[in-house]
């Protein structure tokens, strides 16, 4: 992996902070089904939160509600003070200030990676195109897939192709970024590769949300624990609590499920 | 006498007439098209039901029916007064094809990941840019295959305007024929030639672009 000497974004004490995402009294429902019930959380500027939890617990739609992929029933959902804008030009704003990483990567199928990275910067931030293809070659240098600029998504591995999704959520200088699963589609040997340049982001003093299951990932770069089940948030812990000392049935038994295989 | 050889260039000029009606048609079904599939695929409820009404009436209804109106119906009502012919053809040939061509895009919308959408939402893009840079260029490679019939069925179609005065080539060929019965069978092949010949042309193209867009899908 790529190792830069810049700073950390943010300054000198990147973990302490206001809060960034607040999110209080979340209700969401599928039809009858009751998605996210009494959802309250806070993550601070620079946190690293990770979201953890068995399948189907709302994890994903947790992570969607966040930059409004999925709309709310009620509640209020706040990212850096100002409440998220209904559909429009507003939200739209919005979400270009909240980076996104995909279980499934996403990339542009019809562009290059290059244009996947500098797309949004063009488009949305209205950048000019040799500015947006300096900052993407940099970040595409920092997520060690520069030599493969002008490839097509379909011609890179799983691995590739997710780190440039990272790089393409990085090049809107977004607030926040969102992980849902962003290894659970790869092949085992390219989890490090992905997980080393979140690990990084997460150095520089980037607030993180991630839904993962790599208890290494949330060991290493994680500041809390958050455990999920049946659309509640049931245990709010460090990570090294968390694991060693799950206080809910549900975790405990959530926890000897995954450490079994 | 009006021998199909001997006067070759009247059959070239006809054709010239139909390719020039195939082209302009061929641009107003595009556009249109491209503009009625975005409308039906959009979070605006009212131009999704413009669009799905024009796509349904217009699709049901026999391409005749849409000449007599711009050619004879409209020129009552105020509109298209004066135009010339090429130009009343080509409104209502495209305005004919356009929501075939909607249906083939849309098709072909339907068959871009859904993911594509949603990672261009999470950048921050709009509805309009989304459809622009994103799920449109996508759609155009998915459907080339029914694009290309809808434009071959199109090009086919342009002789319709026959009836109403245009020398195109189906035109020309009636006028061969009543003027010199002897030859039909040969007539008849010279502008089946010139039809198979711009076919074939489309499918070239269509084939082209299918080879060329295969890497970036
Ligand atoms: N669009 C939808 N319509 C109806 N139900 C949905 C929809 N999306 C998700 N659900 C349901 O909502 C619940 C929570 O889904 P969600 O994807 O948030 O879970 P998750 O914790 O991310 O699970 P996984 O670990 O499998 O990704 C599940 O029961 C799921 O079936
Ligand atoms: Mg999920």
């Amino acid at each position: 992996m790529t190792v830069t000497d810049e700073a950390p974004v943010g300054g000198g004490t990147p973990r302490s902070g206001e809060a960034l995402v607040e999110l209080a009294d979340v209700q969401k429902w599928y039809g009858q089904l009751h998605v996210l019930q009494d959802i309250n959380l806070t993550v601070s500027r620079g946190e690293v939160v990770v979201v953890i939890g068995p399948s189907g617990s709302g994890k994903s739609t947790l992570c969607r509600t966040i930059n409004r992929l999925e709309p709310v029933d009620s509640g209020r959902i706040l990212v850096d003070g100002s409440p998220l804008p209904q559909e429009g030009k507003a939200l739209a704003r919005h979400r270009a200030d909240v980076g996104m990483v995909f279980q499934s990567f996403n990339l542009f199928a019809h562009k290059t990676i290059l244009e996947n990275v500098t797309l949004g910067p063009i488009k949305v931030r209205k950048q000019s195109k040799a500015e947006a293809e300096t900052r993407a070659r940099e970040l595409l240098e920092r997520v060690g897939v520069a030599h493969q600029a002008d490839k097509y998504p379909a011609q890179l591995s799983g691995g590739q192709q997710q780190r440039v999704a990272i790089a393409r959520a990085l090049a809107m200088e977004p607030k926040v970024m969102l992980f849902d699963e962003p290894t659970s589609a790869l092949d085992p040997e390219m989890i490090k590769e992905v997980l080393d340049v979140m690990v990084d982001l997460a150095e520089r003093g980037m607030t993180m949300i991630v839904v993962t299951h790599e208890m290494g990932f949330a060991r290493t770069a994680a500041n809390r624990v958050v455990f999920m089940a049946d659309g509640r948030i049931l245990e709010t812990a460090d990570p090294e609590t968390f694991f060693s000392n799950p206080e809910s049935d549900r975790a405990k038994d959530f926890l000897g499920k995954i450490l079994k295989h | 006498m009006e021998n199909v050889l001997a006067n070759f260039d009247l059959v070239l000029k006809a054709f010239w007439l139909t390719i020039q009606l195939a082209l302009l048609s061929g641009l107003v079904a595009l556009v249109l098209g491209t503009l009625l599939a975005a409308m039906r695929v959009g979070p605006i409820s009212v131009l999704r039901g413009v669009a799905a009404t024009y796509v349904t009436l217009v699709r049901n209804t026999p391409l005749l029916v849409m000449c007599i109106f711009v050619f004879v119906a409209a020129p009552n009502l105020g509109l298209f007064v004066g135009m010339p012919f090429l130009l009343k053809g080509t409104i209502a040939v495209g305005l004919y094809t356009a929501p075939f061509i909607a249906e083939a895009i849309r098709s072909g919308v339907n068959a871009v990941h859904l993911g594509q959408a949603e990672a261009a939402r999470a950048i921050g893009m709009t509805f309009g840019q989304n459809m622009r840079y994103v799920v449109l260029p996508q759609a155009f490679r998915a459907s080339v295959p029914p694009l290309a019939s809808t434009l071959i069925a199109m090009t086919k179609n342009t002789s319709v305007v026959a009836v109403f005065g245009l020398m195109e080539a189906t035109a020309r060929m009636r006028d061969f024929v009543n003027k010199n019965s002897d030859d039909t069978m040969l007539i008849f092949l010279v502008f089946a030639i010139g039809y198979v010949i711009l076919v074939e042309l489309i499918s070239f193209a269509a084939y082209g672009l299918e080879r060329r867009w295969k890497a970036a899908r």
